[in-house]
């Protein structure tokens, strides 16, 4: 354990600024996350593995020469239709049913999306080169690499077209009727299924670009996708479904506690510790709520 | 005596003012009923009454103890039961098995967690589906009743319980119109015989006026009037809450 | 008990018995199912019965696992220097050795995570739904990526754990860890019949069904939440210690803690075969055992694919299981039939 990061401020610095950075990443993933769980009643065990999918699309790309970067615009559009997909087959089924019965169904999508891409891409641990290189602020002692900065950039960018396209597209004012009741919203003349499938879309969407950006930012394994399940679903639960803001603020509160796990605790320790942040925000929720005799919904 | 005493007691949602400064007494033994326009803050009141909920000002006395801070639990084992609107029933288990879980427990312990249902138990349980008329559909899973089966079965579920008192949240809503005469003579002979205090909230007033010994009107969140059902029935002030007039 | 019951049980106590030496070649493979039975019999206990879908319960089994081996290591070795050393090569049990560290080993195995439920049992349970099916899996997931990092426990190396000693030319490990496993399924299956017997069962099936409403008739609901959690811990943990032994070695997340499949598998078990019912878990389980044999050794490589389209197709077209189905199809033999003329009969007070 280290705790001599207190005693140095820029080493506090870089932690806080890498935490931030790859804090709005989560915040874009969970994003999707708060859109499903809100407008379908789902919770998706498989958005980790969506990322690491689109992620794989970008490095695909990198691999018969096309610049990783361009992922962002490729992998959300690939996505798309795998999710549409994905709701087509599977997701329908679960839409009216228990949530509990969408955590096991995509439990179940999610192991059989690990092995496909582990059959498909291999084993190893990869990253797309981006070539981006590195700025570098105080006199070198905090590195940023390009690449983180250039997916903050990203996240922010499509974060605001969502929220515009949710404002002001018809598909978007369709989603947010069905989200807050979905039967006079059918009863209304909304294509109810349309905006589900879209909405699962949008979301894998969402991941695509986030992974595409993981996967040059960090590193790309067919088995990790489960810390970025799980760190969605913190974000959604500390910030509240429909909070944007907060979403973003989660985000980046989450991230720059992982960096600072990471420093404190040793990187082996690192998704550890997010999943018992996970267990301690829970228990704490739990606490609050029974003062006033209520409990999580 | 009162066996129950809610004083001063206010309940926000927010904004919202769902009971303001609410007073009320409910003498043991008797039946006494809440009524008042769709809004006014009665559902809010039980709940405030058996601990669903914290208060926010005042107090509620039962059976000469303040249970406002006490957790639903606590509060049901000192004898003070309320059924629901919508109804909550155990709708995996039979009828039966609904009535024998109802049962008051003297679960102290760690251990009492394993003890035995006594076989006595089903038989109290029969006569009672008995008296609410649920006998022949004794077997069947309570999730399969229809609504008003349902309410008759949340009633001889708390009967189970054997409560000193009842809070009963719109007991005929719902129940077949030739029903409710049966209705009306068994919470009267519940109360008789087995002194149980019934505090009613009921939208139907035929069966209120003939039920209650005293009622109570709330609307807006505010006590509006008391008194016999006859001072009730002339009250301009109800009448008025019940047709809008401000 | 019926008499028909009572012949189940015998043929099944006689089977049981017989098996290691009239089916001496899937002696391991039955060890283990009985494993994925305890598993999942007490899943059900959370899951079935309590409709509390908890995805943690791998915690006490990993804790067991853990615990045995280090206690029946750590009374006679240094335990550092063991997990170091990779196990058996500098330190060996002697048969006495070996055996005593085991009864002791277990008995903390069963214990501790028993205790460990208890503390936080009042936390954890106090979560509803998702919320706690979620909040368990953190649990469960985090045991394992905080143990895989103690340097004591074998870190990223792992923990070989004692060696079945060799007694003589007979060779009894396999015999050993089988009786131990059916020990341990028959305690466990008798223990839960007979607490479904009592106040237990129709408290928790109270709790599934409407948690509100057995609070506001007065029931002590947290205290038969945590006492479930507690009988689940402790032969979950028991169990986990027997299993180190019988596979010899302990990974942190692959063996141990293994969230992502054991964990999840008790649940996929129980549903299987029909949660919320007392053999559902066990058939559930020895067909899961099976479905999983065939996919591993046919579709190698493709395993999870085929593992995942059927949680699929499982928990969305058999919520209910088999046994759901079978009730379904032969309420006489399986469910409880009710008289057509009482269901539509109508209710009338005079």
């Amino acid at each position: 354990m280290d705790f001599l990061i207190f005693k140095a401020p820029i080493l506090m610095v870089q932690a806080s600024m890498d935490g931030i950075l790859i804090g709005l990443l989560f915040a874009l993933i969970a994003y999707g996350m708060a859109l499903q769980w809100g407008v379908m009643n789902i919770i998706n065990i498989a958005q980790g593995d969506l990322v690491i999918l689109g992620g794989y699309i970008a490095y695909f790309m990198y691999k018969v020469g096309i610049h990783p970067a361009l992922g962002v615009i490729v992998s959300p559009v690939v996505m798309f239709f795998v999710g549409w997909g994905l709701y087509k087959a599977v997701i329908n089924k679960v839409v009216d049913r228990d949530l509990f019965i969408s955590i096991l169904a995509t439990f179940g999508i999610a192991i059989l999306f690990q092995q496909l891409m582990n059959l498909i891409f291999g084993a190893d641990v990869v990253v797309a080169q981006s070539g981006f290189g590195t700025t570098m602020l105080f006199d070198n002692s905090v590195t940023l690499p390009n690449s983180k900065l250039f997916s903050a950039f990203i996240c922010i960018v499509y974060a605001i077209g969502l929220v515009i396209y949710m404002r002001k597209s018809k598909l978007g004012r369709a989603i947010r009727a069905t989200a807050q009741n979905a039967r006079a919203a059918k009863i209304l003349g909304v294509d109810t299924e349309k905006v589900y499938a879209s909405t699962f879309g949008i979301n894998a969407a969402l991941c695509g670009v986030a992974g595409a950006l993981i996967s040059i930012t960090f590193t790309l394994h067919p088995y990790v996708g489960l810390p970025y399940t799980v760190r969605s679903f913190m974000i959604v639960i500390v910030a509240g479904l429909g909070n944007l803001p907060g979403v973003a603020i989660s985000g980046m509160g989450l991230g720059v506690f992982e960096e600072f796990a990471d420093y404190i605790l040793g990187t082996e320790f690192r998704i550890g510790s997010v999943f018992m942040l996970l267990v301690f925000i829970l228990v704490y929720r739990r606490f609050k709520l029974s003062r006033k005799r209520e409990y999580l919904k | 005596m009162s066996i129950l005493e809610v004083n001063n007691v206010s309940k926000f949602f927010g904004g919202v003012k769902a009971n303001q400064n609410i007073s009320i007494k409910v003498e043991q033994g008797s039946i006494v009923g809440l009524i008042g326009p769709n809004g006014s803050g009665k559902t809010t009141l039980f709940n405030s009454i058996v601990g669903t909920h914290p208060i926010d000002k005042g107090s509620i006395v039962f059976d000469g103890k303040e249970v406002s801070q006490l957790p639903v639990p606590v509060v049901a084992k000192l004898g003070l039961l309320r059924t629901f609107q919508q109804t909550r029933i155990y709708g995996k288990l039979n009828c039966i098995d609904n009535m024998l879980i109802s049962h008051k427990a003297s679960d102290e312990g760690m251990f009492s967690v394993f003890s035995k249902i006594p076989s006595e138990l089903t038989e109290k349980a029969e006569n009672l589906l008995n008296f609410v008329g649920l006998y022949q559909k004794r077997k069947l899973r309570a999730g399969d009743l229809s609504f008003g089966q349902q309410k008759l079965l949340e009633l001889a579920m708390a009967l189970m319980n054997e409560p000193k008192m009842l809070l009963l949240d719109e007991p005929t809503a719902g129940i077949n119109p030739t029903l409710i005469n049966g209705i009306i003579d068994r919470l009267i002979k519940v109360n008789k015989d087995f002194g149980i205090t019934l505090f009613v909230i009921e939208h139907n007033m035929r069966v209120i006026m003939a039920l209650a010994q005293k009622i109570f009107c709330v609307a807006h969140g505010k006590l509006l009037a008391e008194g016999t059902p006859e001072q009730i029935k002339n009250d301009k002030r109800v009448v008025d809450a019940y047709l809008g007039a401000q | 008990m019926k008499k028909n019951d009572l012949i189940l049980y015998a043929v099944l106590l006689i089977f049981g018995l017989a098996a290691p030496f009239v089916f001496a070649a899937y002696k391991v493979q039955l060890s283990i199912l009985y494993v994925l039975i305890v598993l999942a019999l007490t899943w059900n206990i959370q899951g079935g019965e309590m409709g509390y879908n908890t995805f943690g319960n791998i915690l006490f089994y990993g804790l067991g696992m853990y615990l045995c081996s280090s206690v029946q290591v750590g009374m006679f070795f240094p335990l550092a220097e063991w997990t170091e050393s990779g196990g058996e090569k500098t330190f060996v049990h002697t048969p006495i050795q070996f055996f005593q560290g085991m009864a002791v080993g277990l008995l903390v195995a069963a214990i501790v995570p028993t205790i460990i439920a208890g503390l936080i049992g009042y936390s954890i349970l106090g979560l509803r739904g998702h919320y706690f099916a979620i909040c368990t899996l953190g649990l469960g997931i985090a045991a394992g990526e905080i143990s895989g990092g103690i340097e004591l426990i074998g870190a990223g190396q792992g923990f070989t754990t004692p060696p079945f000693p060799k007694l003589g030319d007979v060779e009894l490990r396999g015999e050993y860890y089988y009786f131990l496993c059916f020990a341990v399924l028959v305690a466990t299956f008798a223990f839960i019949k007979w607490s479904y017997t009592t106040r237990f069962r129709l408290v928790l099936n109270a709790i599934r069904d409407n948690e509100d409403k057995a609070e506001a008739m007065g029931i002590q609901t947290m205290k038969y939440k945590i006492v479930g959690w507690m009988v689940s811990a402790f032969f979950c943990g028991l169990i986990g210690g027997i299993m180190g032994g019988l596979v010899g070695y302990i990974d942190s997340t692959d063996v141990a803690f293994d969230g992502r499949e054991m964990g999840v598998f008790m649940v996929l078990m129980a549903i299987l075969g029909g949660k919320g019912t007392l053999w559902g878990p066990i058939i559930g389980a020895t067909l899961f055992h099976v479905l999983k044999e065939g996919l591993w050794t046919y579709l190698l490589g493709w395993q999870y694919v085929a593992l995942g389209i059927l949680i699929v197709v499982i928990v969305i077209y058999f919520p209910e299981g088999l046994m759901g189905w079978l009730r379904e199809k032969y309420p006489e033999r399986f469910g409880e039939v009710v008289d057509e003329k009482d269901r539509k009969a109508q209710v009338e007070l005079k």
